[in-house]
């Protein structure tokens, strides 16, 4: 019984370090650049989130959506005055550029909101589901986020593969010289990318703070590494890769704490990863592309 | 370009703020310091001419700011007092923030010596103490932590208990001490329970430091640990820890933690039903002054303390009183031995006749001889001495949290 208590704790985990990764895996499938800005844009949303509840008393469901607006501006906007002077210029300044952002994020919401520690209010009540007589236990919170993760997933594949945006999408993502070509803005198509990628990291913040309730503004560091490792793990630029990298990821971490080490998880999720990519150099979902020469 | 033009502008903004920050300090024989305490700006003036400088470093923002700025209260505090009455020992402080960082405190040591700090309270926290005690030594700078209670902050060799710094000093008893505390009450109270899971920080030595000696005591005093979970850095995720503490049967749940992560422990051992005894050490205090936290979930947890603010005898009732007029709060363990240290630095300094020309060298042999000759009353213990390694003789006594406040219980 405590195995699947611990399947289901790493499923909760995983599920948010894959609406982190399909940020990640969105923005790297298109625009070719690893936004490492993306866990502090996930923080951001989470103040947002936070100040909306508690400072301005909007309710839990508005107050996402806030948080997801906001974030979506930020994305946009870092997009606009970071990335796009650097579109033409080596992948290895735009990674600078995109830690320097985070590291602005990060320090400037220290200056705005200190740094000290805020707890995140309940959102979920905190009941449970009581499975074989009570032996196994499922609290709201934990379905919640695992059926949000779903459902994020589920909405991103049907608006990639059914929608006109889409298809421009997964065009710019093949070509971005044919794409132009064929009447596609690519600029506009790696803005709504951003914004739909910045807009899912506040669904995942909130879900984040509601299971670990601690606020602060290194929050988005640690998560958005283990979401980034878990989108190359499930292949990057694959949004069913992410998705199931991430569940992979927090179920290896959650079963590696609970039956080798605690001291070790992260060390057996890295040794995990390095021996996916090595049997399987582009992830488990990735697609190899032909280079063009 | 007006978008060029804003951030000029912007920039001559800062730079104007930031020289005009550079010339507030050191302008005379007086000196205003200007602290922000929650929103709120007070101003104070200490006296400059004959003052000693007095420096320290906590954190006042971060994770355990609780402790940091508990520690920079109580200190303003006594230093208030001691020059209120005007005797030859004068005071002028300066606690500077290192947020509970080996690195930063490194800094705030650096910016200190620029400053001319010739008395210290050393740090905050312990591993920060363990990073800047060295450089104490080297400068023969006389140090007193008020809180630091890793052996690390006093010992280059904490493992071993050798190579002593000499001139660096604790207020609050040792981490080995608490260890062996809790294992003390706990075998002394088997009602509560002998099987005991532990969850403790593996990567930072105040938390092992305690661990080690628990374990160790522990298991002479007849208490079986059926689990030891470890977390580091920022992990927030305990559930498997505490589904292993259940699974095993566990009906105390040791945290030789500080009380950020101990927060969340209670919150999602509560969210799985697990209602174990819990038992902290000093690290557990601030828990209830913490921004949001439900205090409900913090019932009935145990904690070590050499100070409970509910003692009747006239120097804590004073105390507590004057602390809550100028802060709005019960002081906690921290700030009453921030408040003990400044009054043995000065009880000290008097003492040996120190003048504030004197070289941070003179100042610190002086004192040394002092500390280890002297006895100390105060807030967190009478006749309180210290040995010439640093440690002081202090035994931490345990309180529980009943109605969100600490209730003394008798051993």
């Amino acid at each position: 019984m405590a195995f699947l208590s611990y399947l289901i704790n790493g499923l909760s985990l995983g599920s948010v370090y894959a609406i982190i990764a399909l940020g990640y895996t969105m923005v790297y499938g298109i625009a070719k650049m690893l936004n490492f800005a993306h866990g502090d844009i996930m923080m951001v949303g989470a103040y947002v989130a936070f100040f909306a509840l508690t400072s301005f008393g909007i309710p839990v469901i508005p107050s996402v959506l806030l948080s997801m607006l906001a974030t979506t501006v930020l994305g946009v906007v870092i997009e606009r005055l970071a990335y796009k002077p650097l579109r033409h210029a080596t992948s290895l300044s735009v990674l600078i550029t995109a830690i320097g952002v985070s590291y602005f994020l990060q320090n400037g919401a220290q200056l705005l909101w200190s740094s000290s520690t805020k707890v995140f209010p309940a959102i979920i009540s905190n009941g449970s589901v009581k499975l074989f007589g009570g032996e196994l236990q499922i609290s709201y919170l934990t379905l919640v986020t695992i059926v949000v993760c779903i459902a994020v997933m589920v909405c991103l594949t049907l608006f990639i593969n059914k929608t006109k945006t889409g298809m421009a999408m997964r065009a710019c993502s093949e070509d971005k010289g044919a794409a132009t070509l064929m009447g596609i803005n690519v600029n506009m198509i790696i803005s709504i990318t951003f914004a739909i990628g910045s807009g899912i990291a506040a669904i995942a913040a909130v879900l984040l703070c509601a299971t670990y309730p601690t606020l602060s503004p290194t929050l988005g560091s640690m998560p958005g590494i283990k979401a980034f490792t878990a989108a190359v793990f499930g292949g990057i630029g694959s949004i069913p890769g992410a998705f199931l990298g991430g569940l992979m990821l927090g179920v290896i971490e959650i079963l590696a704490k609970a039956y080798v080490s605690t001291q070790l998880s992260d060390a057996i999720v890295f040794a995990v990863l390095i021996i996916v990519l090595l049997i399987k150099p582009t992830g488990l979902l990735g697609r190899k592309l032909s280079e063009k020469v | 370009m007006k978008f060029e033009k804003l951030l000029k502008g912007g920039l001559a903004a800062l730079m104007a703020v930031s020289m005009a920050a550079c010339s507030g300090g050191n302008s005379g024989t007086t000196e205003t310091t200007t602290t922000t305490d929650g929103g709120e700006t007070t101003t104070e003036t200490t006296a400059g001419a004959g003052a000693f400088k007095l420096g320290g470093s906590g954190p006042l923002s971060g994770g355990a700011a609780v402790y940091g700025n508990a520690v920079k209260n109580a200190a303003e505090l006594a230093v208030a007092e001691i020059n209120a009455k005007g005797g030859a020992i004068q005071f002028e402080l300066n606690m500077q923030d290192d947020e509970h960082d080996a690195e930063k405190a490194v800094n705030a040591y650096n910016a200190l010596k620029d400053w001319g700090m010739q008395v210290s309270l050393c740090t905050v926290t312990s591993a920060p103490g363990a990073a800047v005690a060295p450089l104490y030594q080297e400068d023969q700078t006389f140090a007193i932590t008020p809180s630091g209670s890793s052996l690390a902050v006093i010992f280059a060799d904490a493992d071993n208990q050798t190579g002593e710094y000499g001139n660096v000093f604790q207020m609050c008893f040792t981490d080995p001490n608490q260890g062996v505390a809790s294992a003390d009450y706990l075998s002394a109270h088997k009602d509560l329970g002998t099987k005991v899971a532990v969850i403790y920080k593996n990567d930072d030595n105040y938390s092992t430091g305690i661990y080690n000696k628990f374990v160790s005591e522990a298991k002479e005093k007849g208490l079986e640990i059926v689990y030891a979970g470890t977390f580091a850095g920022e992990d927030n995720d305990f559930n498997v820890q505490l589904t292993k503490a259940k699974e095993e049967g566990a009906e105390i749940l040791f945290l030789p933690i500080y009380y950020q992560p101990a927060s969340t422990i209670l919150k999602q051992a509560n969210d799985m039903d697990y209602k174990p005894v819990v038992f902290g050490v000093d690290g557990m205090d601030g828990i209830l002054s913490m921004e949001g936290f439900d205090t409900s979930l913090a019932e009935g947890v145990y904690l070590l303390t050499p100070f409970s603010a509910d003692a009747s005898d006239d120097l804590t009732k004073n105390f507590v009183k004057n602390y809550q007029d100028k802060y709005g709060e019960i002081p906690n363990q921290f700030a009453a031995d921030a408040y003990d240290a400044v009054y043995a630095i000065a009880q000290a300094l008097e003492a040996a006749g120190c003048t504030n020309d004197m070289s941070n060298a003179d100042i610190c042999s002086a004192l040394c001889k002092q500390f280890t000759s002297m006895t100390f009353n105060g807030l967190t213990g009478t006749d309180v001495t210290w040995n010439p390694k640093g440690e002081v003789s202090k035994a931490p006594k345990a309180v529980i949290i009943e109605n969100g406040v600490y209730v003394g219980v008798e051993d």
